[in-house]
């Protein structure tokens, strides 16, 4: 190899004994070298010169301030105002304006029969996939019957129709009688039994049914949470909205409408 | 007619049961009330130095001219019980007027307390310092500065000689209510801000040395005062802690947003009992013995004066906290709630409420009961006051009044007026004879979130959002 000859003669005679000083001195000039240069470049070339430049002070600066932010003592941080006492403090205080805009929402939602829901709007549940049908009859040709693929909830005191004349089969293996409701303000859920099924939103049909899909309006016991009316009548019944697919997950999972 | 003189047959019986003198005392139905008093003290034996006395029938109608008055059907066959109950004898000035405003404190005032004997106040606000003021010249006396976020509670020890306050840090520091200056270092444990302060009672330990508090992070430490360490921590609770008091009893009971009120042991820290039934968060907790177990050894009757020694005072703190038990037999507890309903517990005895005190229209925002635990007033964001019979927790009266919600309610000392302060930027003063407003104190520019009624009952303190203590006296 032919460029060694510098790096050779380096390691068998070491190096010039003022060498430190020089590349001391050297650098010191890197500075004023530099700048010269900058001064005297012209076109493209500067151009490019000056980006790159500009690029490296913007790392400097950036490392500079945080050299200095670590040498700064403990400031005392500035204090919110809008101290509350503590009964006041995990509860979210309404301006006066947003109250009134929020009384004025209300009464119009209630004026076009709009009622508050957690789960407004939801895909419609159609007959083929709510449904199955079941061929009956000698030579299974009869397809007037159908069976439910859905959830549903039967009453207590629910009797099956004679074979003959029952044309919706709602399997006991999809009949629930609990649901698990969660308390929006508190956040836990408890395991609270049905009473009905207030409305189903894809079909009034489903609704007489019991059919139990997202989005469905259950009535719930809610005797286990302990609340009252302003007359001292235990309150027995609330409604909650279902908020799972129920025949996808085992289970009934609704949130209660206060 | 036949009304005017028609003897009846009356029995007096106090409010624990026993009977005074023999039954059968023969009075004509038009005796005045003043004429049962002068009777009843000879039968009390008080004839030297007569307590005023008032006279209610046993279903609770107060009888308050004669008896043929107040009484509409007096069956003459049958004896009448009349339950007497002795008034406090020293009587509270109301306060009508607005003797100072204190302005000092950068930031909205968030709790201000009057000492247990009455002579000095303690403010805490969200700028983050404590204020001791004087009271004679009503001005500031000293400020005290180490708490780096809001200070929420404050909390005078029961001999009055220092200050526990806690800021929303969860930092706990002590200051002498003498000389303003920091008692030893800050008392840092909690994770989360400290919701409710309480001292061990008097009567229990004279030093003064042990101390409660509970936080958001749903755990209570009991400190002690001497090393600046904590003893014990109580954990049981699964959301944060709202309210909590050392009772008389060595108990300490806790409301937190679990929906649970949790009886503990302060010493050895076990649960004793768990009370259920609340439908929401627990806001208030107020025992009958509150008052007692805060002026301890500081009588009003007396003028508040300090007793000369430990002893003493440890025996005066005894007496007062046995007779406050006394009208109820035993220590009871209020817990109010988001639920807009109140439970009445007899927390030593039974895990099963003794009444339901329902109502309100919004939730109830904190419970007191009156210096002699006869009434009970539960202030609530439904603007209105709910007065209740502090022996069985049924219903009295309402007070309405205000126009937005009540935050705070303090007792005067002889149980006989009722200060609440409001969003509404008012305080009002009840008469609990006429169970109607006595006076309006508007005066505050912004929601008053603090009141309290010093133990002499001279003068009421109030301050809130406006940033300004006022001072209120006849």
């Amino acid at each position: 190899p032919q460029n060694e000859h510098i790096e050779l003669h380096r390691k068998r005679f070491g190096r010039r004994l003022d060498h430190e000083e020089r590349a001391r001195k050297r650098q010191a000039r890197e500075g004023h070298d530099r700048s010269a240069k900058a001064k005297k470049m012209r076109g493209i070339k500067a151009k490019l010169y000056h980006k790159k430049r500009y690029s490296e002070k913007v790392e400097m600066r950036k490392l500079i301030k945080q050299h200095e932010e670590k040498e700064k003592t403990g400031v005392a941080e500035k204090q919110e105002t809008g101290a509350v006492p503590a009964y006041l403090l995990d509860r979210q205080q309404q301006t006066a304006g947003t109250v009134l805009s929020n009384m004025i929402k209300q009464k119009r939602k209630e004026k076009a029969n709009k009622y508050q829901v957690p789960i407004p709007k939801v895909k419609a549940v159609s007959d083929a996939e709510a449904f199955k049908v079941v061929k009956t009859g000698k030579s299974r040709r009869k397809g007037w019957k159908r069976m439910v693929t859905k959830v549903t909830y039967v009453g207590e005191s629910f009797t099956r129709k004679p074979a003959k004349f029952e044309r919706f089969i709602r399997p006991m293996g999809l009949r629930f009688n609990k649901a698990h409701v969660t308390h929006p303000e508190l956040q836990t859920t408890f395991c609270l039994p049905i009473v009905g099924v207030k409305k189903n939103p894809s079909s009034q049909m489903y609704t007489t049914l019991g059919v139990i899909t997202k989005g469905t309006i259950l009535e719930v016991n809610v005797s286990e949470l302990g609340m009252v009316t302003q007359g001292g009548k235990v309150v027995w019944g609330k409604y909650a909205q279902v908020t799972n697919n129920p025949e996808n997950d085992g289970c009934i999972n609704a949130v209660l409408l206060l | 007619s036949a009304m005017e003189g028609t003897q009846i047959s009356v029995r007096f019986v106090g409010e624990d049961g026993n009977v005074l003198g023999n039954s059968g005392i023969l009075l004509p139905s038009t005796s005045t009330t003043n004429q049962l008093q002068m009777l009843a003290n000879q039968l009390l034996e008080n004839i030297d130095d007569p307590v005023p006395i008032s006279f209610y029938t046993e279903d609770g109608t107060e009888i308050v001219e004669t008896i043929e008055k107040s009484v509409e059907k007096v069956d003459v066959e049958k004896t009448m019980t009349i339950v007497y109950q002795p008034q406090a004898v020293f009587r509270v000035s109301p306060v009508t007027r607005c003797s100072s405003s204190l302005p000092g404190h950068d930031q909205p005032v968030i709790n201000a307390l009057f000492s247990p004997d009455g002579r000095g106040l303690a403010s805490g606000s969200g700028d983050t310092t404590v204020r001791i003021w004087d009271l004679d010249t009503e001005l500031p006396l000293f400020t005290c500065k180490a708490h780096k976020n809001w200070v929420l509670i404050i909390s005078w020890s029961p001999d009055a000689s220092k200050i526990a306050s806690a800021d929303k840090d969860g930092k706990i520091n002590l200051w002498d209510a003498s000389t303003g200056k920091q008692v030893g270092k800050t008392m840092a444990a909690h994770k989360q801000w400290i919701t409710a302060l309480a001292w061990q009672p008097l009567h229990n330990d004279a030093n003064c040395r042990l101390l409660a508090s509970a936080g958001k992070d749903a755990v209570i430490r009991i400190w002690d005062t001497a090393t600046y360490s904590v003893v014990r921590s109580l954990n049981g609770h699964t959301a944060s802690i709202t309210s909590m008091k050392w009772g008389g009893e060595g108990l300490i009971y806790s409301g937190s947003q679990d929906r649970t009120v949790k009886v503990f042991r302060a010493a050895d820290g076990t649960l004793c009992r768990n009370l259920t039934g609340h439908a929401h968060w627990i806001n208030t907790l107020a025992l009958n013995t509150d008052y007692a177990l805060r002026t301890s050894c500081f009588d009003a009757k007396n003028g508040c004066v300090q007793p000369k020694s430990k002893q003493e005072a440890q025996a005066i703190a005894q007496k007062r906290y046995d007779e406050a038990k006394k009208i109820a037999g035993g220590e009871r507890l209020v817990s109010g709630s988001d639920d807009f309903t109140m439970f009445f517990w007899n927390p030593a005895e039974s895990k099963a409420s003794l009444a339901r005190m329902t109502g309100h229209q919004q939730l109830v925002n904190q419970v007191a009961f009156s210096p002699d635990t006869r009434l009970i007033a539960s202030a609530s964001f439904d603007k209105s006051v709910k007065i209740w019979c502090g022996r069985t927790g049924k219903y009295i009266s309402s007070l309405r009044g205000h126009v937005q919600a009540v935050y705070q309610v303090a007792w005067s000392a002889d149980s006989r007026l009722l200060v609440s302060g409001s969003a509404d930027s008012t305080l009002k003063v009840w008469d609990m004879k006429t169970k109607g407003l006595w006076f309006d104190l508007p005066g505050h520019g912004d929601e008053v979130f603090t009141v309290d009624w010093s133990p002499e009952g001279t003068k009421v303190v109030s301050g809130g959002k406006d940033k300004v203590l006022k001072i209120w006296k006849k």
